[in-house]
């Protein structure tokens, strides 16, 4: 890449007009990826977003059977159902090579809590609120796409190729739950 | 600029020669827009790059004064919205123009896009000028699909969390992407604040490729009805004032239009559903987008499988990009190919037929339909653009475009006024 006599010279490794090319190339490299960084760093989720999602305390005491009870943790909204003896009894009955998504009835619940169904409330095809008793799954049934779940939220018709997902929560007391939080194993 | 343009601007008074030995910029203005020779068998077809010109500078412009007014904060955006239509003064004749300039907008651009394929005005030398078209209707599809966000009703904010969540079926980066767009863990204040910064931005990425796109069309000249290139100065007429004229009058038919809609109709295309304020708790019942998305929507809609149906909506898009190459015919013009002119056809009602299939819920025969005519779209360019043009025996083309101006034969003088079908012609295949 060189005219000068001592390039031409050089030896098949290259000369050092070749070194300092690539050198100040990875440099520039280096460098626009150093100031692109802040620039895509700061659309991530920034503090406040995170602050505010602290764990969130739900009392159950005011739920009656059958009921779907719509809370929101950081901003999305969650499904608290409590489930009537038949949901129950046939939502254990499903078998799972039925299901899109298989998952047993025990882990869709906490333990020793089967009446309680918590779950986020968006589609898992493309986040629509899919509307509670309806459908052919005693569950619910999305108004966008079609998709249907049952009563535990386990996807039973597609688009959505996924169940429900279920947060991070735990029972405080038998009426209290907090959603964001796994540790404490109250009440088992 | 370019080959063709064959500058003959000279300037007169001494200012005007100082400012042109130093910026040549009227000698470019004049080879590109006044001398600049255009075929003069162009139809009115061609007049629709001139219109989407002024229906980018329309919306730019309105919407500039809508920022001036508007304030993208999920709290006030749809009270903010309100307060345009209710207190700004013209406030209303604003935000109308603005969201039916829109639908304007891409009615135009379908029209530019369904010419373009009919006659051939992808293939070679034009396949460069054809994808900085596809380029700018990604970017119009991007824009449009930001700022109908923007009002933060019920549509808008379903609109966002579903084409959001369309983002998140990316496999391995969707969940990143999806969350640098969301600013937070769902659709919130972050991100309105920056969908209004991204949709005042991309209009301007839109000028920019525009004036790529009217330079590539100026280098290799417009294609035209008969898809034969300009062979003598017979065949063309002086852009000044043919093709101008033309295309202000065709600009101004179809401002009869959009100011119908803006006095008459200005929410015919709007959904009642976006005059209710955003909720995140309940999805509107029948969630569909904007009419010009609804093909593409019923493409999503037609497949059972998540990531499948992304894909092939996303496809169904960027398979224009393919068109130069997938296309083997050497003809251009669909005038002069009597098998693709039938198939090009039940193309548009394909786009026509998806479109209707967009806007009715996902059930039953619907969804059957939506997946016949899906397969259908993607045959049109994998199938029919190949074969068809390898079997097909095209009709004899003619020997200028003089000749398909006057008929076999007979002489006009270049550049007569009064020529009988369109002689004058317009810049089209901008924008």
């Amino acid at each position: 890449m060189a005219n000068t006599s001592a390039t031409a010279a050089a030896g098949p490794e290259g000369t050092k007009r070749d070194f300092l090319f690539l050198a100040t190339g990875a440099g520039l490299a280096v460098g626009a990826a150093a100031v692109a960084w802040p620039f895509v760093a700061s659309m991530a989720p920034d503090a406040a977003t995170i602050a505010a999602g602290a764990p969130l305390e739900v009392d159950l005491t005011p739920i009656t059977d059958g009921q779907i009870v719509n809370v929101f943790w950081r901003g999305k909204l969650i499904f608290v159902r409590k489930l009537t003896e038949k949901e129950i009894t046939d939502m254990k009955a499903v078998p799972l090579p039925e299901m899109i998504d298989p998952a047993p009835f025990d882990s869709r619940v906490k333990a020793g809590h089967d009446q309680w169904l918590v779950s986020y409330g968006n589609c898992t095809h493309l986040g629509c609120v899919p509307i509670g008793h309806q459908g052919n799954y005693e569950g619910w049934s999305c108004p966008c796409h079609g998709s249907q779940f049952d009563a535990v939220g386990r996807v039973r018709r597609g688009p959505a190729p996924i169940n429900l997902p279920i947060p991070p929560y735990a029972f405080e007391t038998d009426t209290k739950i907090k959603i964001g939080e796994e540790s404490g194993k109250a009440a088992a | 600029m370019s080959a063709h343009a064959t500058s003959t601007y000279i300037p007169k008074s001494r200012l005007a020669k100082w400012f042109e030995s130093r910026l040549p910029l009227v000698g470019l203005v004049h080879s590109s827009f006044v001398a600049f020779p255009v075929p003069r068998n162009l139809n009115y077809f061609w007049t629709f790059g001139a219109i989407l010109i002024a229906f980018l500078g329309i919306q730019i412009v309105t919407g500039v004064w809508l920022a001036m007014h508007y304030d993208p904060n999920a709290s006030n955006a749809f009270e903010s919205v309100e307060h345009i239509m209710r207190d700004v003064n013209y406030g209303w004749l604003l935000r109308y123009a603005h969201a039916n300039g829109a639908s304007m907008f891409f009615v135009a651009v379908y029209m530019h896009m369904f010419r373009a394929l009919y006659y051939g005005s992808y293939k070679a030398p034009r396949e460069v000028l054809y994808l900085l078209g596809v380029i700018i209707y990604l970017l119009m599809m991007a824009t449009a699909f930001l700022g109908y966000t923007l009002p933060w009703g019920q549509m808008s904010f379903w609109g966002a969390t579903v084409i959001t969540n369309i983002l998140a079926a990316i496999p391995i980066v969707g969940d990143t992407i999806q969350s640098l767009l969301w600013g937070g863990y769902s659709v919130g204040n972050p991100t309105i604040n920056r969908f209004f910064s991204l949709h005042f931005l991309l209009p301007w990425m839109i000028a920019g490729v525009v004036v790529l796109h009217v330079w590539a069309l100026h280098v290799t000249g417009q294609n035209n009805p008969a898809g034969i290139p300009i062979k003598s100065s017979k065949d063309a007429v002086p852009f000044t004032p043919y093709a101008t004229i033309k295309d202000v009058f065709a600009t101004v038919v179809f401002m009869i239009l959009f100011a119908w809609l803006i006095f008459y109709q200005p929410n015919y295309l709007n959904h009642a559903d976006n005059y209710v304020a955003a909720n995140p708790a309940v999805t509107p019942a029948h969630i569909v987008p904007e009419w010009y998305f609804l093909p593409f929507y019923a493409i999503l809609r037609a497949v059972p499988d998540k990531l499948g149906g992304v894909v092939l909506m996303f496809g169904a898009v960027l398979i224009l990009a393919f068109a130069p190459w997938l296309d083997t015919s050497r003809v251009r013009s669909a005038n002069y190919r009597p098998i693709y002119r039938q198939f090009f056809w039940v193309f548009v009602l394909t786009c026509i037929g998806l479109g209707y299939l967009g806007a009715m819920p996902p059930e039953g025969g619907y969804v059957l339909a939506s997946r016949l005519l899906t397969a259908y779209y993607f045959a049109h360019f994998i199938i029919v653009m190949p074969l068809v043009g390898l079997f097909e025996t095209p009709n004899r083309l003619p020997a200028s475009i003089l000749e398909t101006v006057t008929g076999p034969g007979k002489q006009v003088s270049a550049g007569g006024s009064g020529l009988p079908s369109g002689a004058a012609a317009e810049p089209a295949k901008r924008a």
